[in-house]
């Protein structure tokens, strides 16, 4: 129950995170909090049940959720070093 | 259900491509090209065999990973949709092969660079990955699929490494990873119900209650929000239209396919019908928005690529109306709604590809893809204008084109199903598409000024590419309606 709750929060709170931070590297932070709170539900299940299926699921969604952070980094590495700021919000208002 | 005999075609289709490209990376870029061209015939032949064989069959194909059956084991699965999908993919990907051999190529003699290996790897990743979207039978293999084509779809489009190229497949990402986040949200939830994720599975046992509720909303939003429905749509043009060309086709014409298919998976298979009753109006809602709100801002558009791009998010709702239709209908007019919703899926596959490459061609030959200075277009790349007047026949529906017979159809199964609504969306979103192409075409027509001069040589072989593409649109059209009764089979 009480792990289930934290899942939740964490979702919540990279789902806020993902949505509201303008700096693209809080938006991956924000985004990884969010994955974790995903993968604690996954085990969640796996501790009702007693079933190990959830487990392998969820350590393929780390892989995964791993190449994303990697590819997301390196795309905000390359914009930093191009244009100086790592945001995507300025061209957002200005349209 | 049980393993079929030939479902070891399913595990190459799946291992050809990742092969490919393990053996391309190892060996660098001139190649990995080599090993793209020689897999381009392949993947052809491949699908075609498997189509033939399930037609042949009147059934799905089967195959289970390792000999493990669900719920332990992970089922392929290749019916009627999944495999004429994997042949639009293959002929496409071919397509694309081709033309791209123009840009990517290492001449010989010269040292291997960079972009070239990260396009023809990138490239037969992203075919593995539709593959796999399409095959898959289990929602979290899907899950993983879809990943690994944002990955390739998204490396591809950033291969120019212009900062508001970054801006923009930086926010697709962004868009992209929330999508997935809530997909697999709900798998989670879906396996805490019923122990399962393999699709046969749940659909038999898949109960309208508040967990599978919830896991669908969530599934649903998180697969809109990659296919860019309206109001979700906000990434996209930039995404596709800041692309590479050859990216930029494959972007628009294939890979929103693959979350359209799962998001059909998950509501014909999987949910119970009450509940997609339930949901199929919003979905069409959304589409009939997404048309008449993509359709007029294309048409606003002052870019070429801008104006494709969201004549792309206008083709999407299109695939939306067929939900209500499929939906509460009788067996014939279900049946007829499928297979234009199908049909429309396969032919803007063909006419976007081939949109997005002739708009390519042109704008390098122009030096530029404002609308308003294309005049002499059609004398500079004349190929590529007419691909673009034939792909925009297709997303017209003007006949005989295969768009027109999808959107006749979706109009037909409205009618008879009482909902005569949706066909005024179709009739007016076809005279708003035609009004966008019309636009690009009588700019292109017009003679261009006595200085006019072209920026750069157009390579003639990626015009007939371009073409070639929007002839397949157009000549689908032509094939009698009863050989799409494949997409019908395993429904």
């Amino acid at each position: 129950m009480i792990y289930g709750l934290v899942a939740s929060a964490l979702v919540a709170l990279g789902l806020y995170g993902l949505v509201t931070q303008p700096a693209l590297l809080r938006k991956v932070l924000a985004f990884n909090l969010l994955g974790g709170g995903v993968f604690l539900l996954f085990g969640v299940v796996a501790a009702r049940g007693g079933d190990p299926v959830p487990q392998a699921l969820v350590i393929t969604g780390i892989v995964v959720a791993f190449a994303a952070t990697a590819l997301a980094l390196v795309l905000v590495l390359r914009l930093f070093q191009i244009t100086g700021a790592a945001t995507i919000a300025e061209d957002e208002t200005r349209r | 259900m049980e393993a079929t005999p030939g479902g070891f075609l399913l595990v190459l289709i799946l291992v050809a491509p990742v092969t490919g490209l393990l053996i391309g990376f190892a060996q660098g870029g001139r190649a990995a090209e080599r090993i793209a061209l020689w897999a381009a015939p392949l993947g052809v032949t491949m699908a075609m065999v498997l189509l033939a064989g399930v037609l042949h069959a009147q059934a799905p194909i089967v195959a289970f990973v390792g000999g493990w059956a669900p719920p332990l084991g992970l089922a392929l699965r290749a019916d009627g949709l999944a495999a004429a999908m994997l042949m639009t993919t293959a002929v496409i990907i071919a397509a694309i092969t081709l033309f791209a051999r123009a840009d990517y190529t290492t001449l010989p003699g010269a040292p291997e660079a960079r972009a070239p290996l990260a396009f023809w790897c990138f490239l037969l990743a992203l075919w593995a990955a539709l593959n796999a979207a399409f095959l898959g039978g289990d929602l979290f293999n899907l899950f993983v699929a879809l990943e690994m084509l944002t990955f390739g779809a998204l490396a591809l489009a950033c291969l120019d490494g212009r900062a508001t190229q970054f801006k923009a497949e930086l926010r697709y990402l962004l868009f992209a990873l929330i999508g997935s986040v809530f997909y697999l949200l709900g798998t989670a939830l879906l396996y805490g119900a019923y122990g399962t994720l393999d699709i046969l599975l749940l659909s038999r046992t898949a109960r309208s209650d508040a967990p599978t509720i919830v896991a669908a909303s969530l599934m649903t939003v998180g697969l809109l929000g990659k296919m860019a429905l309206f109001p979700l749509h906000l990434w996209l043009p930039a995404a596709h239209a800041g692309a590479p060309p050859a990216a930029s086709a494959l972007l628009s014409g294939l890979v929103v396919k693959a979350s359209y298919v799962l998001l059909l998976r998950l509501w014909f298979w999987v949910m119970p019908a009450a509940l997609l009753l339930a949901v199929a109006p919003i979905l069409a809602l959304l589409g009939a928005a997404a048309i008449l709100f993509g359709s007029l801002v294309a048409l606003r558009q002052a870019r070429l690529k801008l104006l494709v791009a969201y004549s792309t998010v206008a083709q999407i709702g299109y695939l939306f109306l067929m939900f209500p239709l499929v939906a509460g209908s009788a067996a014939e007019v279900a049946e007829r709604a499928w297979t234009g919703g199908a049909l429309q899926a396969i032919s803007h596959a063909f006419a976007k590809a081939a949109m997005f490459l002739a708009a390519g061609v042109i704008a390098r030959g122009m030096g530029h893809d404002r609308i308003a200075g294309l005049h002499g277009a059609a004398r500079v790349a004349p190929l590529s204008v007419l691909a673009f007047g034939l792909a925009g026949l297709s997303l017209m529906g003007i006949p005989p084109s295969g768009g027109f017979t999808a959107k006749w159809l979706l109009l037909q199964s409205a009618l008879y199903a009482g909902q005569w609504w949706w066909a005024l969306v179709i009739v007016a979103g076809g005279l708003l598409t035609g009004g966008y192409v019309f636009r690009v075409l009588s700019a292109a027509m017009r003679a261009p000024s006595p200085d006019f001069m072209p920026a750069a040589p157009v390579d003639a072989r990626q015009e007939r590419v371009a073409l070639g593409l929007a002839i397949i649109s157009v000549v689908l059209g032509l094939l009698p309606l009863a050989a799409f009764g494949l997409v019908l089979i395993g429904r």
